[in-house]
């Protein structure tokens, strides 16, 4: 019976409710975009890096796991590298920042489609030693361009000479030795991903190359893969936190302005309930209801609206960012909201459970 | 047997510096199935002395025994029990619940008393006396005064209370709808022993009553 009554409240301000709920969805929403994002964008990293098809990876000294890297490494190491028994073909990548989250990336394009397979072009193909680059199909959906427009990236324009299907490491790539001469980088390199004749030599190679590269961290690549988390990405964990937070206000203030004027303005539904008998915990029990349901259809509604933000974020900027669909974050969002959401009304609800039922029925 | 037993009941209200007695030492016996009428001037106390007795006040002072039990030494609690056990308010302005349909409104008055399962056949009589069972599903905006408060009067009893109380229960109602209202209470109070404590300033309404008593200046005197 209680609950026709709580309904009927959310019913009999439609815009309110609605209105209610959307400002808490919002909070879900902030919630699950951004986990959605770190998770997105590692598990991309991921699927990108193990696209290469390599078998370890050797990264510069202090480099760390999940960033991209910058050309700091001696290209001299590359000899070594190959030296090694079981080793079949090693390249090197650089990775030049072009701000944000963007970056170019120089390779040695027969090395390294030898190693994976190959580019897939969707449109047009290799690059020129000079002016051209090549891009992946995301950043060409992004950045609208196609086989033949022009790009400006390093303060130079360049034509693309062919657009492939993502998940090669690199969104955009020119020869690395034009990238390191325009990055002054000479014989300057970020990485190299190494492909064995056997995989299940990789931990031994690892062992040999550490003996004479102690301070090189060097991974096998479903090791490699496995650092893509957000675990190991602390500023996005206190992001979080501070998205969590600013939901949780803003939760708390939306159920505190919509249930403080919903008692306001049932001042006298409230006497008549208390004038029928109703104590101090059924009004209190009804504004809890009433607010659990608008938590419920906010939390409802936020996840709902994370599904606007991916496909917003995958329709416009899919080669800048990439968000997941975070499952286990939803009954962690919606505990936050719930939690907020009763915060707010405490006060309301308190003040309307102590309400004298006199006062209000003697309004008239 | 009593039903209401009042003795040297006082209300006093403090409005600024001076003390405002608007019950000033009533004595009263209700007995049970009684209809029983207070008239009196406006400012004579009887609403004041409805709220005391419908536990929506305290009393300052004397004794208010309702079906046995002792109002002065309520709390809250005590008092918030009696209105949901011993009493059934009407009051002049209907006081239904404006998003509920006649159906729920009875309902929500069962539901904070606990009562659970289906109306009993003396309710569903009560309903058909009072002609509001075509009415179940209309919300209260979609129903006359008169319709309004016979849905109130149904919901003031049916959890079978000690005493009803009405507030000037027809002041807001024309004649002809009126004296249908006052007719209904009386033949409740005939029919199944329902005691009626009835406050209105209109000696015509006060006629239906078995007894009426008359307030001045916060005392009760017989008429
Ligand atoms: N909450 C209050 N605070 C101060 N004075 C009050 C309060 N309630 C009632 N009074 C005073 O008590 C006296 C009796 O009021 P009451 O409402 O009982 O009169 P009444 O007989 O019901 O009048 P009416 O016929 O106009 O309804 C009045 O003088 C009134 O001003
Ligand atoms: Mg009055």
């Amino acid at each position: 019976m209680v609950y026709k009554l709580v309904y009927e409240n959310l019913k009999h301000r439609p815009v309110r409710t609605l209105l209610s709920a959307l400002a808490i969805g919002l909070g879900v929403t902030m919630m699950l975009t951004l986990v959605g994002l770190g998770e997105g964008m590692m598990e991309d990293q991921a699927t990108r890096a193990r696209g290469v098809g390599a078998d370890l990876v050797v990264r510069a000294p202090g480099s760390s796991v999940v960033g991209m890297g910058s050309l700091s490494m001696n290209q001299r190491i590359l000899d070594y590298v190959r030296s090694q028994p079981h080793v079949v073909l090693a390249t090197p990548i650089g990775v030049h920042s072009t701000g944000g989250v963007s970056s170019i990336m120089g390779v040695n394009f027969e090395e390294f489609s030898a190693m994976g397979g190959g580019f897939k072009f969707r449109e047009g193909g290799k690059f020129a030693d000079q002016g051209e680059v090549i891009i992946d199909d995301l950043y060409a959906r992004e950045k609208h361009l196609k086989v033949g427009s022009k790009l400006n990236t390093m303060n130079r324009d360049w034509r693309v000479a062919g657009v492939f299907a993502s998940g090669k490491l690199g969104r955009v790539m020119i020869p690395l030795t034009l990238l390191q001469e325009l990055a002054s980088a000479n014989a300057k390199i970020t990485m190299i991903y190494v492909k064995l004749d056997d995989s299940s030599q990789t931990q031994a190679v690892i062992d040999g190359l550490k003996k004479q590269l102690p301070e090189y961290p060097i991974y096998a690549m479903e090791e490699l893969i496995k650092q893509f988390s957000v675990s190991n990405l602390p500023e996005l964990k206190a992001f979080i936190g501070v998205v969590v937070a600013l939901s949780v206000l803003f939760g708390f203030l939306v159920v505190f302005l919509a249930m403080y004027t919903a008692v306001l303005e049932r001042t006298r539904e409230i006497g008549i309930l208390k004038a029928l008998g109703a104590g101090p915990g059924y009004v209190l029990g009804i504004l809890l209801r009433e607010t659990v349901l608008l938590a419920v259809i906010g939390s409802a509604a936020g996840i709902l609206m994370s599904y606007g933000t991916r496909w917003l974020i995958s329709t416009f900027i899919p080669a800048s960012f990439v968000q997941a669909i975070v499952y286990s974050w939803w009954p962690i969002a919606a505990a936050i909201t719930l939690g907020s959401a009763v915060l707010g009304v405490l006060y309301p609800a308190l003040k309307a459970a102590k309400q004298d039922a006199l006062d209000s029925l003697s309004y008239d | 047997m009593a039903i209401i037993e009042i003795q040297n009941l006082r209300k006093t209200f403090r409005s600024g510096d001076v003390d405002v007695h608007a019950l000033a030492g009533v004595d009263l016996r209700v007995k049970k199935g009684e209809f029983l009428a207070v008239v009196g001037k406006s400012g004579s106390g009887k609403s004041t002395l409805f709220h005391v007795l419908g536990g929506l006040t305290p009393p300052t002072s004397g004794t208010v025994k309702i079906d046995g039990k002792e109002l002065t030494a309520m709390d809250e609690t005590g008092r918030t029990r009696l209105r949901r056990e011993s009493v059934g308010f009407v009051f002049q302005k209907y006081n239904l619940l404006p998003t509920l349909t006649v159906r729920d409104n009875l309902e929500i008055a069962r539901d904070i008393s606990g009562v659970k399962g289906p109306w009993g056949a003396q309710f569903l009589d009560v309903i058909r006396i009072l002609g509001i069972e075509e009415k179940m599903e209309r919300k209260p905006r979609q129903l006359s005064g008169g319709e309004q408060q016979r849905v109130a009067i149904a919901r003031a009893i049916v959890n079978q209370p000690a005493i009803l109380l009405a507030d000037e229960p027809t002041g807001n109602l024309d004649t002809e709808n009126s004296d249908l209202v006052l007719g209904l209470l009386q033949h409740l109070n005939k029919k199944f022993g329902q005691t009626v404590l009835m406050i209105t300033h209109d000696p015509e309404a006060a006629a239906f009553a078995d007894r009426t008593v008359q307030m001045r200046d916060g005392l009760l005197h017989s008429a």
